[in-house]
């Protein structure tokens, strides 16, 4: 299948230009953040603070790897369940936020975040985490480190495979493919 | 009596949790390879070789397959004629997880009060199911279960009059509102009959056997086919977006029931089907 390769920081005209069920390869700079994360992120915005990271055109991946063995960037790191972020996940693409990578459906607050605020949202392969390993060319904690694994890490990787599940027009590859492929008799 | 020392319980517990994660058995990769090649959906078809690949990197490498290295769920049967000598046989387990969660770089997931949840940090206490058997003998099997695919688990206290329909119409919908949450493709276990607590056991003992071998029972292996095809048209697929590949197979394992009960439970084990025995 045709893939498509993008590089952060994302623009609008990047992000325009993806639509549901493209495979994407992502390079450059993101974010790995989880609940504990997300919510300190949050707070500091509702205290009208400045965030420790420059999300602006970024991505963030909902990640929670296991740990590194010597010698290597990071451990296994597959996607984990988006749900949990859908709580802060509109208030991060007010502050231009491009792109969440991550396994499951959101809610239909987000997926309206994401048509409003020019953002996407990616599936990795849930499970793939040590494909998705070897896509990571470094990684080092950004902020919150005493947050231990749940820390915002930066990585840099080359050619991240995900999947685009719900695009900058509102639609939603979870029930779209279904729809597809269901067979009802 | 034969005795059986400690010190090699907790050896053999460590070198099953690594190997259990790191190595995916070739009962589960060769149903996904299989599946790749029926699957209609070119996304699923891309996704299931990406799990092809991804086994193979963690075997090469020796890391784990997936980050969720899991909760420690053990089996043991013990041979009433072993004496175990050198200490407890459940502190000989936990510290066989202990040693393998550690020195196997495995991610600890395990929060020691589920209210409180702070993280006992080396991924004990295990979920021990000891069963005593005639023989000298120890097998211990470990099957290490993520988060994501055990959160969709269900069960339901069916009334007997709804019989298989009921059955299968359970089990069916428990896939469906799992959706792309455990990760799919899937392998369902299924428990069917004995008592509330039982029949949960029924359902995870299930994913136990070797991924496509069927149940002995004609009437259970055909029940498990009928399933399989039902899970597999709803069009969830690989990762729920969109496919036929949406479970691997159906396990059934069924118990005497109450005349007045019909439980069933279902327990559903992502792609990434780990389990590893090893007999002392
Ligand atoms: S459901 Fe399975 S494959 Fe998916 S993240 Fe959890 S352990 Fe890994």
């Amino acid at each position: 299948m045709a893939q498509v390769r993008i590089t952060t920081p994302l623009t609008d005209e990047v992000v325009e230009k993806l639509t549901i069920g493209q495979q994407v390869l992502i390079s450059g700079k993101i974010y790995t953040a989880r609940d504990a994360a997300h919510k300190k992120l949050v707070d500091l915005l509702k205290e009208g603070k400045p965030l420790p990271i420059d999300i602006e055109g970024q991505i963030v991946y909902y990640v929670g790897p296991s740990p590194a063995k010597p010698g290597q960037v990071i451990g296994s790191a597959g996607p984990t369940t988006s749900g949990r972020m859908d709580a802060y996940a509109p208030t991060l693409m007010g502050e231009g936020l491009k792109g969440m990578i991550g396994k499951g459906s959101r809610t239909k607050e987000v997926i309206e975040a994401m048509q409003k605020y020019k953002a996407v949202y990616f599936a990795a392969v849930g499970g793939a985490a040590a494909l998705i390993a070897k896509k990571i060319t470094s990684s080092k904690v950004i902020a919150y480190p005493e947050l231990g694994p749940e820390a915002i890490h930066e990585l840099i990787v080359e050619d991240l495979p995900v999947i685009v599940v719900n695009d900058i027009y509102g639609r939603d590859l979870y029930q779209e493919g279904i729809k597809n492929y269901a067979i009802n008799d | 009596m034969r005795e059986i020392n400690v010190q090699s319980i907790i050896e053999t517990v460590a070198k099953l949790c690594t190997e259990a994660n790191y190595f995916l058995g070739s009962d589960v990769l060769d149903a996904i390879k299989e599946a790749k090649e029926k699957e209609a959906s070119t996304l699923g078809k891309d996704i299931l070789e990406q799990l092809v690949t991804n086994a193979a990197i963690a075997r090469e490498e020796s890391v784990p397959m997936c980050q969720d290295t899991g909760y420690a769920v053990i089996f043991v049967e013990l041979g009433q004629d072993v004496h175990i000598v050198g200490g407890a046989l459940n502190d000989a387990i936990n510290e066989g997880v202990r040693k393998g969660y550690t020195e196997g770089y495995l991610r600890k997931s395990i929060v020691g009060h589920p209210l409180e949840r702070k993280n006992t940090g080396d991924n004990t206490p295990a979920v021990i199911h000891v069963k005593v058997v005639p023989g000298d003998k120890l097998k211990i099997t470990i099957a290490p279960k993520g988060g994501g695919s055990e959160n969709m688990s269900a069960i339901k206290m069916l009334k007997p009059s709804e019989g298989v329909e009921g059955v299968k119409k359970f089990v069916v919908e428990s896939v469906k509102a799992a959706g792309s949450n455990p990760c799919p493709p899937i392998v369902v276990g299924v428990g069917i009959g004995g008592t509330f607590e039982k029949c949960a056991y029924l359902a995870k003992e299930a994913l136990l056997r070797p991924v496509g071998e069927q149940n002995p029972l004609p009437d259970i292996a055909k029940l498990e086919q009928d399933l399989l095809q039902a899970i597999n048209k709803l069009g969830i697929g690989p990762q729920g977006l969109g496919g036929r590949t949406t479970a691997l197979a159906v396990h059934i394992e069924i118990y005497p029931a109450h005349i007045a009960s019909l439980p069933v439970a279902v327990n559903i084990n992502c792609h990434a089907a780990r389990h590893k025995e090893a007999i002392l």
